[in-house]
């Protein structure tokens, strides 16, 4: 949405978008303020030879990097910062230390934020006050990014600009969880800087705390023809519809959905959120087999080109794909490659192996697992195949009333301070789970039936129920 | 524009011309064209060479995009300068992929080899490529992580820095396509896994290996007692009341397990050590559904020092698990698959790791990971059994 109305406020094809210039913050004097000369003679104000150790070597540097800001910080001086002009130099010294003692000196948590929301902001200090100033206050701002993560350069410039003037001029492209992160500002800052981000960019803050977390996709249709869904649409729809549980705290802790287009899962949504949507296809894969002699003639690289930097001998159909699908549902006959979709579990491989011979089935739709985390407190845990295949159309009524409010619901009612929806699964069951979501148990939830037999009945189930009279008993077995 | 220190804000009045709940900007608006024209129409892709990918639309549109690799913290000196390259070789459109990598997209080849002959010739002053193109097909790619001593407060190693010089070593794997499959590196700070490093086929996980000191001064006054003690999955914590009468807790140093969710709950319990903490090495786990399900990794080594700045034993034993793997995995083998295919004991023994009692899973569920059949190999750790058992 950005703000309301201006729906296209950035974009580069229409007439009137909103331009760098119209909100930049900083000259072009001022962005081009130093000469390499300077950066290579640059000292910074804390000595840093440890760090500097990470200078070395060809991966790009982001000790060089942060030197470079604090030179241009100190270049563009005190009347033209918002924060501390020194607060890359003081980082870096502090890193120097931390790299000497082996330990970090980030102060536990602190409250911080803006008026309405309980998420977004992380509080962070640092504990040696005295000798970094400039890093005293670092707290963290988390900036919804766009599907996709693209960008245009006006938005990019404008978004550095308030990370420069605001902040300490060092962010993160991008934060775990998918956001923008602008790290380290001062609490004085953090209203100028949410001002600044919804009336100059036109976006909102992410989540953090015990909200949804900002939703995260992968590139999708935007640029891959195994998107089996609208990833960026549905992730955009779902954000705004859920933006009061975003940014303010109704959770029993966080929770996380991610939109993968495709079962290779290029945002591991299957590992990292509570609510995991996987694309997916229920006919059948479509067979250029025209293409495929390409592929079996050695015309075409296999793996979409990613296996040329060895020679991995002649392309062999039947060893690379055939004999490497998990349900052996293909035949090749030396002239024709059939597939017996039924027994296919899309696992992408053939399609992965040979991408311009073999597509993605048209009738699409979303597998929705939940429950996955990292190990605190119980263990890690992968999300759970609970609906096998949903359509996922805009708006996306059917999942959210079937599925995403009854376990909102749930959640909230039951979970526990700091559990997750997959603890809460573990803790009451998968049977608990599809009770909630008014749905049958089928044999695809678990990867083989359980072994103890310890098998709970519901009284109903059970001819007389549990009500029995001993007497009665003992008529019949007398002690 | 925004300008001074309170900029667009009223303090007297917090609540004028405030903006909320607007979310995301729209992506469309910041799709280049070429990829609006043909979004959800597209048929197929391939790498043209490490770091250009050619992607075909159903109308034979073809786009190029040009990949590299960064620092995932990146200051807004380096974002500026990432513009200026997208203004002049891709219409002023960039966009960054899940693991941190930078992508342009152009609409030509020749324009791709251009850009990435200029991508990697920009280097920092002190000699590190900006922008190395790579990361494609069957290589290392970039390493997601997590803070570390940049930014967090409960770390047990940093993350940049590890980051930065196990690139360095496996840089030649980032620029070229040799691997049997693709090959995923993540690295999480502490336990809370904020990079989720559990599916990947090489983590790094910093650890900690002391139990919390317990700032009785202040604990009382700063913590909820009743949730530090119900924090703890090993029931470690119990309160007790100091002898002036403060109330505080106690941690059971044998039970503990050094997983910080204390910490997470309560200030006046830190773990951080420079003794204590260190790194261990997962291995195995993978994400995609590919061939066989999404597996996690699993510790291979429990803890290796914080050897600052550059990490030698982290380094060195992530290079000789990456070097043994390429030469002797099959082709689209992950990992993982490989270690399974030849049994856990002979990776062991290939990669030349030691099986310390660490490694034997005493956590809830442990069982599941006991292996119980006659079907193993024999290796030196096996014969080191028979011969410690006095049986041989």
């Amino acid at each position: 949405m950005g703000i309301p109305g201006q729906e296209k406020l950035w974009d580069k094809e229409e007439k009137g978008h909103r331009t760098y210039n119209d909100v930049r913050i900083f000259t072009d004097e001022q962005l081009n303020n130093y000469t390499e000369e300077e950066l290579k003679s640059f000292k910074n104000k804390h000595e840093i030879s440890m760090i500097e150790e990470l200078e070395k070597g060809p991966w790009p540097s982001f000790v060089s990097d942060l030197k470079r800001e604090a030179l241009h910080r100190r270049k563009l001086g005190q009347d033209n910062l918002m924060i501390a002009q020194e607060v890359a130099e003081d980082l870096l010294g502090l890193m120097e230390l931390s790299y000497k003692e082996g330990e970090t000196h980030w102060k536990h948590g602190g409250i911080v934020g803006v008026l309405g929301y309980g998420g977004g902001v992380i509080g962070r200090y640092c504990d040696q006050q005295q000798k970094f100033p400039a890093i005293a206050h670092f707290h963290t701002v988390r900036v919804a990014q766009p599907g996709g993560k693209f960008y245009t350069t006006d938005y990019l410039r404008t978004f550095a600009d308030i990370a420069e003037y605001r902040g300490s001029g060092i962010t993160n492209l991008h934060g775990s969880t998918g956001d923008m992160v602008i790290l380290g500002t001062f609490t004085d800052q953090l209203e100028p800087i949410f001002f600044d981000l919804t009336h100059d960019l036109g976006v909102d803050i992410g989540g953090s705390g015990s909200n949804l977390r900002t939703p995260s996709d992968c590139i999708g249709p935007a640029r891959c023809e195994f998107a089996c869904y609208d990833t960026l649409d549905m992730c955009y729809n779902l954000t705004m519809t859920y933006q009061d549980e975003l940014h303010r705290p109704a959770f029993p802790y966080k929770f996380k959905f991610k939109f993968d287009g495709c079962p290779n899962g290029c945002v591991a949504s299957i590992a990292r959120s509570d609510m995991a949507f996987i694309g997916t296809w229920k006919d059948d894969i479509r067979i250029n087999q025209d293409v495929v002699q390409e592929y079996v003639a050695n015309k075409i690289p296999r793996d979409g080109g990613g296996m040329t930097g060895r020679d991995w001998g002649k392309f062999d159909i039947q060893a690379e794909v055939i004999d490497l699908c998990p349900t052996k549902c293909m035949q090749w006959d030396g002239k024709k490659l059939t597939i017996n979709n039924a027994e296919c579990n899309r696992c992408m491989h053939c399609i992965n192996t040979m991408p311009e011979a073999l597509r993605i089935g048209k009738d699409t739709g979303v597998s929705i697992l939940l429950g996955a985390k990292a190990p605190i407190l119980e263990g890690a845990q992968m999300s759970v195949l609970t609906i096998p295949f949903a359509y996922a159309k805009n708006p996306y009524d059917n999942i959210k009333n079937g599925v995403i409010g009854k376990i909102f619901d749930w959640w909230i009612e039951e979970g526990k301070n700091r559990e997750r929806l997959g603890e809460l699964i573990q803790r009451m069951g998968l049977k608990t789970l599809i009770e909630v979501l008014g749905i049958p148990a089928m044999p695809q939830m678990v990867k083989e039936p359980r072994s103890n037999p310890y098998v709970f009945f519901k009284e109903e189930e059970v001819p007389g129920g549990w009500t029995r009279d001993i007497n009665e008993f003992r008529n019949r077995h007398p002690r | 524009m925004s300008k001074g220190k309170l900029g667009y804000y009223n303090p007297q009045k917090p609540q004028e011309n405030r903006i909320t709940d607007i979310g995301p900007v729209h992506y469309m608006q910041l799709l280049p064209p070429s990829l609006r024209k043909n979004y959800g129409k597209w048929v197929s892709h391939r790498v043209i060479e490490p770091g250009i990918l050619m992607h075909v639309a159903e109308s034979g549109d073809k786009v190029y995009s040009v990949r590299c690799g960064g620092a995932r913290i990146m200051s807004v000196e380096h974002i500026r300068e990432i513009c200026d390259i997208a203004d002049k070789f891709a219409n002023g459109y960039v966009r960054w992929t899940t693991r941190n990598n930078v992508e342009f997209i152009v609409d030509s080849e020749q324009k791709a080899k251009d850009l990435k002959k200029e991508l990697d010739s920009r280097k920092f002053v002190a000699g590190s490529f900006k922008f190395p193109v790579g990361g494609t097909g069957n290589c290392i790619t970039n390493i997601v992580h997590t803070q570390g001593w940049i930014h967090c407060h409960t770390p047990a190693t940093d993350a940049s820095g590890p980051v930065k010089v196990v690139m360095d070593e496996l840089f030649d794997y980032f620029k070229s396509m040799t691997l049997p499959a693709k090959l995923r590196i993540s690295l999480a700070c502490c336990l809370n896994m904020c990079g989720a490093v559990h599916c990947s086929d090489i983590a790094m996980l910093g650890y900690h290996r002391k139990p919390p000191l317990e700032d009785h001064e202040v604990l009382g006054k700063v913590c909820e007692i009743p949730l530090v003690v119900a924090a703890c999955p090993l029931y470690a914590i119990k309160p007790i009341t100091l002898e002036d009468g403060r109330k505080s807790v106690t941690v059971n140093k044998e039970k503990c397990m050094y997983c910080g969710n204390c910490y997470t709950m309560c200030l006046a319990l830190p773990l951080a050590d420079s003794e204590g903490d260190g790194v261990a090495i997962l291995a195995g786990g993978k994400i995609s559904n590919r061939i066989n399900r999404p597996k996690f990794s699993k510790v291979i080594v429990p803890w290796l020092p914080n050897n600052r700045p550059r990490w030698p034993e982290v380094v060195s034993t992530i290079k000789r698990i990456v070097e043994v793997y390429a030469k002797e995995a099959n082709k689209y083998e992950r990992l993982g698959d490989w270690a399974e295919r030849i049994g856990w004991e002979r990776f062991f023994e290939k990669v030349g790791l030691e099986f310390s009692w660490h490694l034997l899973d005493d956590y809830r569920l442990a069982y599941d990971t006991f292996r119980t059949s006659t079907q193993f190999k024999y290796t030196d750790h096996a014969w080191a059994v028979s011969k410690a058992a006095g049986v041989i």
